[in-house]
């Protein structure tokens, strides 16, 4: 009787609260992280005054947050208005019950695997409960009756649903090479096969990180929330705590989509080359420090995106989301199922031609970059007189 | 323009009655500003949309209105060079340069070769750090947030060098009719020469990021296309003119200074469009480059001479009427000088570049998306301060 308990009630509950408050936890580093290489990036510092180096400046802003005053418009629809960012943080936090941080491990004697939950259908409960995320958007932006809000709401409406189709099927490529909807197995065939899937499957890859982008909201694809075009998008009207809510869902799932990426292509919890035995004093390294390094590599590609890149407009999302991934991700799923019929031979096939073309095209790519034409001018004699 | 009907504040921002019906829906009117983070300072546009596609569109302006031109007229002719840097704070040397300009052709006044170099080597730094400015918040506006903070860098450093000649960053009131106020301090040309020999590299770091960037390509080829002879019909100048092909600059068309002694081009471009007058912006970085360089070099080997013409006290110049312009960052910035024969001028009317510009965001912006919208009045390159005076 005690063991049922210690199993199914005191575990759990204990996981749960450690993994939502890592998270919360993570999603505030994660700002601090985010402002530091931003600014390196950027030629300026960041923030370096609260604590060692501005460590604790994430803290700080929280404090504030939760005591700023909350202003909610007059004209708003009430009830909308209060649950909406309920209703984006908390599938932003319920899918981290799923994520596998590392393998089984010994605590006092008890045995438990760092996860909270290994789901037969895992994968398919990430897509589901991700995508109810997309309602606190829309009424967040249609309860705060702010036209901005409004423009926001329904850009992200038709962004986050025309970009979970490519995600959905990049990552049922994936559920094709691992012959299983449960990320751990996935984590498990990637070690029996002795491959990463991110080489068979570097198109999903690059499908599936593209349409994560596009799912956090994140630039180029931050056209919810477009600074300048609309003020901030569907969040507009929000302030204080309720905005932290849209903040902390935001950076939460940047971590789910980096962590998802991890366990789908990079192996997980699993060192480099998890069958090669002379590699193994890797071993030393405990499996969640891999998998945290796995997905500190992807918040980086975020910052750095960021950094980098103009925005995309509306239109040209929607055609880049059904003219391009689309297509594409239907033909890479063909392509996957047809590799995974040959079995392993098949997968090492299909790796190795992806990762010889992916090269040979950063190559050509390189080769064929024209050199810097100064700007040439082509006068047009002057109709007007002095 | 296209609104039909009178707008007042506090009854635009409903969606409108009527009108021609969408698909069985209406067009909503969005008040677009004054508080708008891309409006650069207090425009506010009144948009018609449908969907996020622009059906109309009209600047509401006078946010920023300060009575400049009547208070040109309680001033004595040397007092009013404070108020002109207040027009394109910015980029106010230009506009005392301009002002400068008509007084002193109505006073016949001839100004020393070293002041004209000195002046034009102003002007062209205040080319330089308005246009960094512009393509910092060109790119902000589409998305790019880094360049931001590449030319803010150097920016800073043609602001320094202002502080260090005049004692002002900003409104620098660093001219004076007849020529100016100081001579140059020992060592300032050498600092802008190492900084200006260094700033083609810079140049070329911004326009790695976005020259080629698809992206960047994407939101600005074919936007907001605005040809030549619509330009004509406007009185549209500058970099947007440039760009639909016309190599139309006063600084080569009606030569003012020392400006026909220098060796610069005129770039323009092709298409007309958004992409263009980047481009033409970049294109006119490297060559007000070639001439701050080619003016430190005559001012290094002509340190002697005088920097102010002999002007008389009182300043009364006849009774009768001078324009005078100049190229400014954005385009052409023309005084008009109406004299009654006192000591104060009777009328004094500005061409402000970013006024008369701005009348052609409607007829550009049409038929585009909000975004586009955006980037229009980045690339169209107003200052709030000089368009509603």
């Amino acid at each position: 009787m005690s063991d049922d308990l210690l199993l199914y009630v005191i575990i759990p509950l204990v996981k749960a609260i450690v993994v939502v408050t890592i998270v919360s936890i993570m999603a505030g580093v994660l700002t601090l992280f985010e402002r530091r290489i931003l600014a390196r990036l950027q030629v300026r510092k960041g923030p370096n005054r609260v604590g060692w180096e501005g460590s604790l400046q994430w803290v700080a802003d929280t404090i504030k947050l939760a005591f700023k005053e909350d202003i909610v418009p007059q004209e708003a629809e009430k009830v909308v208005f209060y649950l909406a960012p309920l209703m984006m943080i908390m599938p932003a936090l319920a899918v981290y019950s799923i994520i596998p941080f590392g393998p089984e491990f010994s605590f006092f004697g008890i045995k438990t695997p760092v996860y909270a939950a290994d789901l037969n259908i895992g994968i398919l409960f990430l897509l589901a409960i991700t995508s109810v995320g997309v309602y606190g958007l829309i009424l967040a932006g249609w309860g705060s009756n702010s036209k901005y809000a409004l423009l926001g709401g329904l850009r992200s409406a038709a962004q986050m649903i025309s970009y979970e189709v490519p995600m959905g099927f990049a990552v049922a490529s994936i559920i094709v090479m691992g012959q299983s909807l449960s990320l751990v197995s996935i984590i498990d065939k990637q070690k029996e096969l002795g491959i990463w899937f991110i080489f068979p499957g570097l198109i999903a890859f690059f499908l599936y990180f593209l349409s994560g982008v596009a799912e956090t909201n994140r630039t180029p694809f931050d056209l919810p929330e477009a600074e300048s075009e609309l003020v901030a998008g569907f969040h507009t009207e929000y302030s204080g705590f309720r905005w932290s809510f849209f903040f902390l869902s935001e950076y939460a799932n940047m971590i789910t989509v980096s962590a998802v990426a991890t366990t789908l292509f990079f192996g997980g919890w699993l060192r480099p080359f998890p069958n090669i035995a002379f590699l193994s004093f890797l071993d030393l390294v405990p499996p969640v420090f891999w998998f945290i390094l796995k997905v500190s590599f992807f918040m980086f590609v975020y910052i750095w995106f960021r950094g980098t890149f103009p925005r995309y407009r509306f239109d040209q999302l929607m055609a880049l989301g059904w003219k391009v991934l689309i297509p594409i991700s239907l033909g890479n799923l063909l392509l996957v199922a047809l590799a995974a019929l040959w079995g392993k031979t098949g997968l090492y096939v299909l790796g190795a031609g992806l990762t010889g073309l992916f090269v040979l095209g950063l190559i050509l790519v390189e080769r064929a970059k024209p050199p810097r034409v100064p700007f040439k001018s082509t006068p047009k004699t002057a109709e007007v007189t002095a | 323009m296209s609104s039909d009907r009178p707008t007042t504040p506090g009854t635009v921002a409903q969606v409108t009655e009527g009108g021609p019906p969408l698909l069985g829906l209406r067009e909503m009117e969005l008040n677009f500003g004054p508080q708008h983070p891309s409006t650069h300072g207090v425009l506010r546009l009144v948009l018609k949309v449908d969907g996020e596609k622009i059906v109309s569109a009209r600047p509401d302006i006078g946010y920023l209105h300060r009575g400049t031109e009547k208070l040109f007229e309680t001033e004595t002719y040397p007092m009013v060079i404070p108020h002109t840097d207040r027009l394109d704070y910015v980029a106010a040397a230009t506009n005392n340069h301009a002002y400068c300009l008509v007084v002193e052709k109505m006073l016949g006044l001839a100004v020393p070769k070293k002041a004209q170099y000195i002046r034009v080597l102003l002007d062209e730094m205040q080319r330089i750090s308005s246009h960094l400015l512009w393509l910092a918040t060109a790119a902000i506006d589409l998305g790019a947030i880094t360049p931001f903070f590449y030319t803010f860098r150097e920016r800073e450093v043609i602001l320094d060098l202002f502080e260090e000649y005049c004692g002002a960053r900003l409104t620098l009131n660093c001219m004076r009719i007849g020529g100016l106020p100081v001579d140059l301090t020992e060592g300032w040309l050498d600092k802008l020469q190492v900084f200006t020999e260094d700033l083609e590299n810079k140049y070329d770091e911004y326009e790695d990021l976005l020259t080629q960037n698809r992206i960047w390509k994407k939101r600005m080829v074919g936007v907001g296309v605005f040809t030549a002879e619509q330009c004509i019909e406007w009185g549209v100048t500058g970099p947007t003119l440039r760009a639909a092909g016309l190599a139309w600059d006063i600084r080569k068309a009606i030569p003012y200074e020392c400006y026909a002694e220098l060796d610069f081009e005129i770039p323009t471009g092709k298409n007309a469009d958004t992409y263009d007058r980047y481009l033409v912006r970049m294109a006119e970085l490297r060559q007000s480059r070639r001439i701050v360089l080619q003016c430190v070099d005559w001012l290094k080997k002509n340190p002697e001479g005088e920097i102010r013409a002999k002007v008389p006290r009182v300043m009364k110049p006849p009774a009768a009427d001078g324009y005078a312009a100049v190229e400014a960052p954005k385009g052409e910035l023309g005084f008009y000088l109406v004299s009654n024969g006192s000591n104060k001028p009777y009328r004094l009317h500005v061409r402000p570049p970013s006024f008369i510009n701005l009348q052609a965001l409607p007829e550009m912006a049409c038929g585009h998306m909000v975004s586009d919208l955006v980037a229009l009045i980045g690339t169209i390159d107003i200052v709030l301060g000089e368009v509603d005076r």
